[in-house]
């Protein structure tokens, strides 16, 4: 049985001008020790869909599927005190934002234990070794010391390392990571990336990653799925989407970086073409025709998904009338 | 090397630290001993770490943060000595964030005309023209010009940084991470304009940035910071082909290209971090690097001089030492 299952999840966010359609009928399941990785872009409803896993969705916004399960427990008929049981234990979460996502008026430390405190019988001793075994884990020296101090006391990197350190605290089997190393330096960020790719493999947690990043994906993801307008336009094992992306989206994504030794210095780049579209409203066909080169009349109706390559799904018209082509 | 547009002269910018009440003040070094020329029409790129000295430099070259020491001449005419108005008609920045570099209350017009406002430049009319070109140029419709920046997209808005930055058609433009608030696809639109721009107005650039990729893509040259120190400086093909510093190294193999059949590379770096505050001997790098060796801990690493450019590092290859005995 897999991890996690999401069948059809659908976010609707009511507001003052109609609801708006945030995440449409997503759905993936997820195993032990595996990375999915979910890239889109700001607005695409990566993390709306981390959070409704967590239940940590604004009350405004409106969480429906035809099955959530974490480990075979249903997370739609979940109490609050049951849910509250698995986040952070079971279920762990890494926020993109460690200067907002700290606590400023506890310490590292106070913050740190309180989670493995929270959920298991231990001593307070026990806690603090473990909050230093972590911390020394993610690459910060003198952890002792800083166990001490509070988070305005802490570069953006050492607090996104806290962050993580605090996500491992009770070993949870599963961890939710949206961006988490997009504010890092470039060498950090290799040496989380790693870390957190060791940690995987130790403890087997399975690793949801949300990111725009597709460089960070491509090297660390066993699955992907590309978002766009609240849904999966293409997902599979990240092999084959990157070597050969079907969709529109995720082909106009991968030009739009430059790549060392792929790219031409100096001359354009690929740009995608306008804008996300609206989400309020009734969206019909696929939501990216407007800004598509490959639009047509059929693009308005509903996208059947197609099925390129074994453990590869595309929501394109277009994919299956290639396939049989070639 | 007759025209540089824009030079330092061994730069350094200290700050005094509180370290609370009582207690001494700590001298904080962010940026020790910096020099280098922009060539007119270059793009000179400067990359590093967050905490590296990188904006205390921007700002500096602005006009917005006096020197502790040593010179900034733009034109070869001293920062220091230019009205600060002066500084501005030739040297114009564009920022990070383009949510918070616009003021939300002003309309974009108002907001791309106040260059030419402060400068006193124009009638009321010539500026409003002056502002539809500029729109016309950086791609953005001319019925945004009423519009509030809450209404603008990230790109959208960029762009409008951008028009403000260029209505002054400066000779040197500051460009502080101009990118990396923006989505991809955004990010790419708005590369291949700043490199159409430059071919139209003759722009030097000094581009600020830690995403390598954009940087090989954009510069002619290229900066390496570390610590408030310049470890590298070389031209784009001789830095991405054979770098010479070992933090260049690392900052290298820590490109994520899209590729699935490469994992996440290991930098063998270490975790350690030299504290700002306390006086460093040897080599900044020294804690984090690989290589390091009784000397690095000891003595200043010397410029090791290449074709194209230096590193500052006692283990440079091609440099003779010591210790390869």
């Amino acid at each position: 049985m897999a991890l996690l299952e999401v069948q059809d999840l659908v976010i609707d966010i009511p507001t003052d001008s109609g609801v708006l359609h945030a995440v449409s009928g997503l759905s993936f399941s997820l195993e032990r020790g595996e990375t999915l990785a979910i890239v889109g872009e700001s607005g695409s409803g990566k993390s709306l869909t981390s959070l409704a896993l967590m239940n940590l969705l604004p009350r405004r916004a409106q969480r429906r599927a035809t099955r959530i399960a974490f480990d075979g427990i249903d997370l739609q008929s979940i109490s609050a005190g049951g849910m509250r049981k698995l986040r952070g234990n079971r279920m762990a979460m890494i926020f993109q934002e460690p200067m907002t996502s700290l606590n400023p008026s506890y310490t590292i430390g106070n913050q740190l234990m309180e989670a493995l405190t929270c959920h298991r019988k231990v001593s307070q001793t026990e806690a603090r070794d473990r909050a230093i075994y972590l911390l020394e884990k993610v690459g910060i020296t003198a952890a002792d010391r800083r166990l001490s101090q509070y988070p305005h006391q802490l570069s953006g990197g050492l607090r996104q390392r806290v962050m993580i350190a605090m996500a491992l605290m009770c070993g949870p089997d599963l961890i939710i990571a949206d961006e988490p190393t997009t504010a890092l330096d470039v060498t950090i960020q290799a040496q989380i990336l790693h870390l957190l790719a060791d940690l995987q493999k130790e403890f087997g947690m399975a690793v949801i990653l949300v990111t725009h990043d597709l460089g960070v994906v491509a090297r660390v993801a066993d699955k992907v799925g590309v978002m766009y307008a609240g849904r999966l336009v293409e997902s599979g094992t990240a092999r084959s989407v990157f070597k050969h992306p079907r969709h529109p989206y995720t082909r106009g994504l991968l030009d739009c970086i430059p790549v060392p030794g792929r790219t031409v210095p100096g001359m354009p780049l690929g740009a995608i073409r306008g804008q996300v579209p609206n989400l309020i409203g009734k969206l019909e066909g696929c939501a990216f025709r407007n800004r598509c080169d490959f639009a047509m009349d059929a693009c308005a109706q509903t996208i059947p998904l197609a099925c390129p390559e074994p453990d590869h799904v595309v929501r394109c018209v277009r994919v299956p009338m290639l396939e049989a082509s070639a | 090397m007759s025209d540089t547009v824009l030079e330092l002269r061994n730069v350094t910018r200290t700050f005094a630290i509180s370290q609370g009440m009582f207690r001494q003040r700590a001298t904080l070094t962010a940026v020790a001993g910096v020099s280098l020329k922009v060539a007119r029409g270059e793009v000179y790129a400067l990359v590093g770490e967050s905490g590296s000295g990188k904006s205390t430099l921007a700002k500096m070259l602005l006009g917005l943060l006096p020197a502790s020491s040593g010179e900034i001449l733009i034109d070869g005419t001293p920062i220091a000595a230019t009205d600060r108005i002066a500084v501005a008609r030739r040297i114009q920045p564009i920022f990070q964030d383009p949510y918070s570099s616009l003021n939300p209350r002003k309309s974009i017009s108002q907001l791309i005309a106040l260059p030419l406002v402060v400068h006193g430049i124009g009638t009321g009319a010539e500026r409003q023209k002056k502002v539809e070109e500029m729109l016309d140029v950086v791609g953005l419709p001319r019925r945004l010009l009423d519009a509030s920046p809450s209404q603008l997209s990230g790109g959208q808005r960029q762009r409008v940084a951008i028009a403000r930055a260029l209505i002054m058609r400066p000779e040197v433009v500051i460009c502080d991470e101009p990118t990396s608030a923006l989505d991809v696809s955004v990010q790419a639109q708005i590369l291949n304009l700043l490199l159409e721009l430059k071919k139209e107005f003759g722009l030097t650039y000094f581009f600020i940035s830690h995403n390598l990729a954009v940087v090989e893509h954009l510069a002619d040259r290229v900066g390496v910071m570390y610590l408030g120190r310049f470890v590298e400086e070389r031209t784009r093909a001789g830095l991405f082909s054979g770098p010479k510093h070992p933090y260049t190294q690392a900052l290298l193999e820590s490109v994520l290209t899209p590729d699935p059949d490469m994992g996440v590379p290991d930098t063998h770096l270490g975790t350690m971090f030299p504290n700002p505050l306390t006086q460093m001997q040897g080599c900044a790098f020294q804690p984090r690097c690989p290589i390091a060796t009784d000397i690095c801990r000891t003595t200043a690493p010397p410029m090791a001089h290449f074709a194209d450019g230096w590193a500052a590092c006692h283990h440079a290859p091609g440099l003779a030492t010591l210790s390869a005995a």
